[in-house]
């Protein structure tokens, strides 16, 4: 699975679920190959893993204020802070687009388990992935603001396989503050 | 006459929308029952009972296809149509929920139109 699958993958899949759950068009930016995890250290992370013969982590991440303006979309109703159900309606995004980009790439690498996701708010907090794998970063604009799908997906190990796709998730993220 | 409804999803957002979707497709519909998880969902069909099941897949403690095989196992509610709105898009899903007699199968994101077309057929 290349760069450039992985691409044309989750801008397939990110495009759809926000056309048909949001009416968001999104906008493509340039993408991007990262060796460590990529994300944004404020803001709202949610984050899924991926089980297989393929494993690895996917993330959605935006500002606080697009998170309220997504789920004021998909909810219907306008948010004015960041609380249960923005991080759950931003969990239920991330799930759909990684989910789908999941499904197609099962059709290639076979069946893939997909975790529960977790939902991450805060500022100044540090990431860190047990894997060595590249993460291929995926940006778009949405609605003025940039927000961003990352993805690392890599053949598994012995060790990996051992690893639940809920213990990858777990453990790719760690919180400093 | 109105249809009592259960919608089983991990996701409040999901269970919100769908109770929408439901109304915008014009389904007569009652009572609507929430539940977190299968688990859950069993729990609350011992004291309540529905005409119509929407059922995510991938969920905590039980997850939708191991719900949708207690539910056709038991007398009480094995008559009871249900339709899984899931992210599960693989092929092997979809004939495991189909042979375990899932009503219907419509993959997330989903329209207004896909769950209406899904219904028409069912009630």
């Amino acid at each position: 699975m290349t760069h450039d699958q992985l691409v044309s993958l989750v801008r397939q899949s990110t495009r759809e679920v926000f056309g048909t759950m949001l009416g968001i068009e999104l906008v493509d930016h340039e993408p991007s190959v990262g060796d460590g995890v990529p994300a944004p250290n404020t803001g709202v992370v949610a984050l899924v893993g991926l089980a297989g013969a393929w494993a690895g982590s996917g993330t959605f991440s935006c500002s606080a204020e697009m998170a309220q303006k997504i789920s004021g979309q998909l909810l219907m109703m306008e948010f004015s802070a960041v609380d249960a159900d923005v991080l759950d309606a931003i969990g239920e995004i991330t799930n759909m687009v990684l989910g789908n980009v999941k499904t197609s790439l099962e059709e290639v690498l076979g069946p893939m388990g997909l975790s529960i996701p977790t939902v991450i708010y805060g500022r100044n907090f540090t990431t860190r992935s047990v894997g060595k794998s590249n993460w291929t970063v995926v940006p778009f604009e949405c609605l003025g603001e940039r927000v961003e799908v990352h993805i690392c997906l890599a053949p598994s190990n012995e060790r990996q396989r051992s690893l639940s796709a809920k213990d990858h998730a777990a453990a790719v993220l760690t919180m400093a503050e | 006459m109105s249809l009592d409804v259960m919608i089983v999803d991990d996701s409040a957002a999901i269970r919100k929308i769908l109770q929408r979707v439901l109304i915008q497709a014009d389904v007569p519909i009652g009572k609507v029952v929430e539940a977190g998880d299968g688990q859950d969902a069993l729990e609350k069909l011992k004291t309540v009972t529905v005409g119509l099941i929407l059922s995510d897949i991938n969920m905590p403690n039980m997850d939708g296809l191991q719900l949708l095989a207690a539910l056709k196992s038991q007398e009480s509610t094995k008559g009871v149509p249900v339709i899984m709105v899931t992210t599960e898009g693989s092929s092997n899903k979809v004939m495991e929920a189909v042979s375990l007699g899932a009503a219907g199968y419509v993959r997330k994101p989903f329209t207004a139109e896909q769950i209406k077309e899904k219904l028409a057929g069912i009630i």
